[in-house]
């Protein structure tokens, strides 16, 4: 079967699709998120040498991947909207980077929470959370951007550029912090020498994984339609599905 | 503006006849295009001697200021120099960035530039090279007179020079790609900072290393042939970036 994909390009046929996909993703990340937390709390067992403090992994792990993917799809959509001029996808970029970027700080915070009673340190300098900080600079910057930029269709582009670039840094940064880390330090604290995890364990985080998708997709798309209430204020499709203020519309 | 040679952006619509001297051509076109950018930034930087005296002050001065937050004592000073040399070329080259595009952007001239039939990326990267040789290249070769102040020797000082030749084109490169997206923007300095030092990272830790790397004893090699890789990849890719950049900030 062949679709037209370009018709959801248009704010008008997405904007009712977004709305209640969004509401579908929002349940579904509640149901994995119950799901996810009655195994990280109760049936995971607790940890050999690290007691209950390794339970913070279900939320660590997850975020920490999200982060990274959602600057990779970030990136896919500014690259589509540069191509094709496409200000959906400029949009879909736009509301992508608030969620990435709490999830590179959440990574952070809850890495730090993890390592304060298992490495005796908040913070150590190991790679992957200089890479995961440097990121969370990365999201910043997009969003900075996009705040200094008057025009929105200007700063759309202007974003995906700066998308783009980072996107090709990533893999260069994580690389080079990696080889300046293992130059510098012994592995006194290493991640991934942890042993193997239980059955229960993997489950957990791949629910809780499942949750933050889900969760994901539907802030975005919730935060997509607000983007298009505000971009497209006074348009007619629009004013016939909300009810403006009195006034508020130009 | 400037006097001098003939400017390319004057009429050169020239008809091209056959397909083999149209490549010629536009290779020809292309080198014309970068050095009449180089020579025309170069001489307008020029016109100003005391801003980029001001900035390889500010270098001079961040680097004299770490000793005395710290400690005169040889082994403290020459662990840290490497660090604080590259560091602060990093912060040199970003208090330079701005002159790159923002008084051309604001008096017209660069979107004459962007009109102009010669490729815009070229005229960029004559930009940028230029932007290099005034801000990049004094800061590289004072570096070897600050690092002999932090205790640093004969050779560790001859790869602190080389890995700041080889690195500082890079931060010219990338940060060219901020400071035309920031243009116009509110907030513009700081800003550029956000934007561009996250991405100087690499280079920051590759530079650095390459001076680490003699002072232990080891050799600077595979550090220096990443960075002269990075600057590889940087000056393939970079111009474009940059000249859609320019572009967006024109429209």
């Amino acid at each position: 079967m062949l679709i037209n994909w370009f018709r959801f390009a248009s704010p008008i046929s997405f904007y009712p699709i977004a709305g209640s996909w969004s509401y579908a993703f929002g349940a579904l990340a509640a149901l994995f998120a119950g799901a996810g937390l009655v195994i990280a709390l109760w049936i995971a067992p607790t940890d050999a040498t690290q007691g209950d403090a390794y339970r913070i992994i279900f939320i660590h792990v997850p975020t920490a991947w999200m982060a990274m993917f959602i600057y990779l799809v970030m990136a896919g959509w500014s690259a589509l909207a540069l191509g094709f001029n496409t200000r959906l996808s400029a949009m879909m970029a736009q509301a992508l980077a608030p969620t990435g970027a709490l999830m590179a700080a959440l990574a952070l915070w809850t890495g730090a929470f993890w390592g304060r009673p298992t490495w005796g340190t908040y913070w150590a300098w190991d790679a992957r959370m200089t890479s995961t900080l440097i990121l969370l600079f990365l999201y910043l910057g997009v969003i900075a951007l996009r705040a200094a930029l008057e025009d929105p269709r200007r700063a759309d582009r202007a974003c995906a550029v700066l998308a783009l670039v980072g996107a090709v840094n990533v893999p260069i940064i994580y690389f080079s912090v990696q080889w300046w880390n293992t130059l510098h330090q012994g592995s006194s604290i290493s991640l991934t020498a942890a042993p193997k995890m239980a059955m229960t364990m993997l489950a957990g985080i791949l629910v809780m994984t499942a949750a933050a998708w889900s969760y994901t997709i539907a802030v975005v798309l919730a935060r997509v339609q607000a983007i298009i209430v505000e971009r497209e204020r006074g348009a007619g499709w629009l004013e016939s599905l909300i009810q403006f203020p009195a006034g508020g519309s130009a | 503006m400037t006097a001098g040679k003939p400017s390319p952006l004057a009429g050169t619509l020239a008809v091209q006849p056959a397909a083999a001297e149209a490549v010629a051509d536009t290779h020809a076109s292309v080198l014309a295009a970068i050095g009449w950018a180089v020579a025309r930034d170069f001489r307008v930087a020029l016109r100003s001697k005391g801003e980029l005296g001001v900035q390889l002050l500010f270098y001079v001065i961040v680097v004299s200021l770490f000793p005395l937050a710290t400690s005169p004592s040889r082994e403290t000073l020459a662990t840290l120099g490497p660090g604080v040399l590259w560091t602060s070329a990093l912060l040199a080259s970003l208090l330079s960035l701005p002159r790159l595009f923002a008084s051309d952007y604001h008096d017209g001239t660069l979107e004459q530039i962007a009109l102009s039939s010669r490729p815009l990326a070229a005229l960029v990267s004559g930009k940028m090279a230029a932007h290099w040789l005034t801000s990049g290249l004094p800061v590289a070769l004072m570096a070897p007179l600050l690092g002999a102040q932090y205790a640093l020797e004969g050779p560790v000082l001859a790869t602190l020079a080389v890995s700041l030749l080889l690195g500082t084109p890079i931060l010219s490169l990338l940060g060219a790609v901020g400071a035309a997206l920031t243009l116009g923007a509110r907030g513009g300095g700081t800003l550029l900072a956000l934007l561009v030092l996250p991405l100087y990272a690499p280079v920051l830790i590759f530079g650095a290393g390459a001076v680490d790397a003699v002072r232990a004893g080891v050799s600077a090699a595979p550090h220096l042939s990443l960075l002269g890789a990075g600057l590889l990849v940087a000056l393939v890719g970079v111009p474009f970036a940059v000249a859609a950049a320019v572009r967006i900030a024109l429209d």
